[in-house]
């Protein structure tokens, strides 16, 4: 917890202009001395007018070293007044996780957009993390594609705390939501049966309707490949799109299935790419 | 090269009671931003986590909403007059204000003001104007309905009672017996232009050919009721029409509007003119947004309401 606060610390100085770091040095030290806590929420609130909103600008180095001290932590859709209101979090005294919760409650009702944005990114960095499990769920049914975006995208929390029902539900609501799903961290790894089923039936709705389906999809089969996506695998082969045949060759070659490694064999084309490469081809045109 | 209107501020829409059709229509009419003031929704709440709950959607849902369709929405928070009556719950929504009103995207306290001129209402029109005053917001200021001339009055002289300069309210509602002591007094001066009856389009350019732009304001007040979200297009075009000089019309339909609310700092033209890379995030089902640059359509029997 210490080397996280430290390294939110060290990068708010190295991005923050002068003014800023002296506003947020400032008022963390009403924070950290409050008896109520209404110096955290008038800091949080007000962090973007002070500090601006400016992305972050991190290189590849900076990002490494940034998930070297917490894996899986990534950075890159931060701006910094969301930096400020993450170290405004990591400093309110927190004794007790019902404490704690207690003092965020507040922020959760009452949170624009762009708070909700910080709050829910914060999980990953935040002590107690699964005080938080909970509220992710529900802000998983938020419309608003920002706020959806900072807890699935780029994060870690949710491969890390949700049980598979609920990552199932993210899953579907990615795919639902249009969302780049390769920045899942995670999608390949937390494969199911029943996320397999929910992809097979998603993808035949939107086939009987003759829309598109994200060929990234196929990605969370995993070793599940039988009966019912074995026949959306062949499919796919079939497609007339590229990618999404390249998408059912890559589906096959993750599973150790027979029938799976049969249909590989006697495919004349083999997979030219990986998952992400193909996720980027994809989304380059969109 | 004369200036042209091509962007649009309609600083009054309440917009939580309007359909995704009228923001399409507002977009496509030249809208870039609007100001959405917390109300009441018809009736009155009886719980402060209503109010909680309202304010939250001003600044976060709704706000998403209208992005979606390309206009920037800005929002004035407070405890209205129609529900300042209720003492124990108006103090309960006094707590709870602070946690607002330094939102991003609140440009002011609003809408305030007396609706009876009641104690009450009084009471909470003050307290408010102090927050205001504390804040460094703008106040708008609901004109009552009924007894408005009175009311409109007892409003500037409550805000010059407190100490407040009059270049930080925006007095709304007004019409033909307000508008002289509103202007000569040194506040914004808005009209809210509603089909059939209260103020129209048509009285309104004559009040712009009589008194001139300066720190008038033009707006919509769409609500649930029978209002027209286009209120202030079709003004800017039936001004035109009738031989309104363009740069009055800009004023009265942007850039006074802008200038009032953009005392708050958290209103500024960059928000809607910036490059912004229209991404996918703000995309309502993949339709690409259009944004300001277009006048508004015009048709005889549609321009006067």
């Amino acid at each position: 917890m210490n080397a996280i606060r430290t390294l939110l610390s060290q990068l708010f100085q190295q991005q923050a202009s002068p003014e800023s770091q002296e506003w947020l040095q400032n008022k963390l030290q009403q924070v950290e001395t409050a008896t109520n806590n209404r110096s955290f929420y008038m800091a949080f609130s007000s962090a973007p007018r002070f500090l601006g909103k400016a992305p972050l600008e991190l290189d590849k180095t900076l990002r490494q070293s940034i998930a070297a001290v917490r894996s899986g932590l990534d950075l890159s859709n931060w701006t910094i007044d969301q930096l400020g209101r993450t170290i405004f979090m990591l400093h309110l005294p927190h004794e007790n996780p019902a404490d704690f919760a207690g003092k965020l409650k507040l922020l959760f009702e009452t949170a624009d957009m762009n708070e909700q944005v910080a709050l829910y990114a914060s999980f990953p960095v935040l002590p107690y993390p699964e005080l938080f499990v909970h509220q992710t769920t529900e802000g998983i049914r938020t419309n608003m594609t920002v706020v959806f975006d900072a807890i699935a995208l780029n994060n870690p929390y949710p491969k890390e705390q949700l049980d598979e029902d609920s990552w199932n539900q993210m899953v579907l609501k990615a795919a639902f939501m249009d969302r780049p799903l390769y920045r899942i961290q995670g999608l390949g790894e937390r494969t199911n049966q029943k996320l397999a089923d929910i992809v097979s039936d998603y993808a035949r709705e939107r086939w009987a309707a003759g829309r598109v389906v994200n060929p990234e999809l196929w990605r969370v089969v995993g070793n599940y490949l039988q009966d019912n996506l074995l026949e959306d695998i062949k499919k796919l082969l079939k497609d007339d799109h590229p990618l999404q045949r390249e998408a059912g060759l890559l589906a096959l070659s993750s599973s150790t299935k027979e029938e799976a490694q049969q249909l590989l064999a006697n495919s004349e084309t083999k997979p030219t790419m990986g998952w992400d490469e193909l996720a980027l081809a994809w989304w380059k045109d969109r | 090269m004369s200036e042209q209107l091509t962007m649009i501020i309609d600083p009054h829409a309440h917009m939580t009671s309007r359909t995704t059709d009228d923001y399409q229509a507002m977009a496509k009419a030249g809208i870039v931003a609007l100001i959405e003031p917390a109300f009441w929704l018809g009736q009155p709440r009886t719980s402060v986590g209503s109010f909680k709950d309202y304010y939250s959607s001003l600044v976060g849902w709704e706000r998403f909403r209208s992005g979606q369709f390309g206009i920037k929405h800005y929002c004035t928070i407070g405890l209205n007059s129609k529900e300042a009556n209720n003492e124990a719950l108006a103090e309960q929504v006094m707590e709870i204000l602070p946690l607002f009103i330094y939102k991003e995207g609140v440009v002011g306290i609003g809408e305030i003001g007396y609706d009876d001129q009641t104690e009450l209402e009084d009471k909470y029109f003050r307290a408010q104007i102090e927050l205001a005053k504390e804040a460094a917001l703008p106040i708008q200021i609901h004109t009552p309905h009924r007894d408005k001339k009175k009311g409109t009055y007892r409003s500037m002289d409550v805000c010059e009672e407190h100490g407040v300069d009059p270049s930080m309210v925006i007095v709304d509602h007004n019409n033909e017996e307000t508008v002289k002591e509103v202007l000569d007094r040194g506040y914004w001066c808005a009209f809210t232009i509603y089909p059939f009856t209260k103020m129209g389009n048509e009285r309104m350019t004559d009040l712009v050919k009589e008194y001139g732009s300066e720190r008038i304001i033009v707006d919509s007040a769409c609500d649930w009721g029978i209002s027209d979200p286009l209120a202030v297009p079709k003004t800017a075009a039936m001004m035109r029409e009738r031989g309104v000089p363009e740069s009055s019309i800009i004023d009265v339909c942007y850039r006074n509007a802008l200038e009032a609310f953009g005392k708050s700092g958290q209103m500024k033209e960059s928000d809607w003119l910036e490059n912004q890379e229209i991404d996918r995030t703000q995309k309502f089902l993949g339709n690409s947004i259009l944004r300001g640059g277009q006048e508004p359509t015009i048709s005889d029997n549609t321009v006067i309401n």
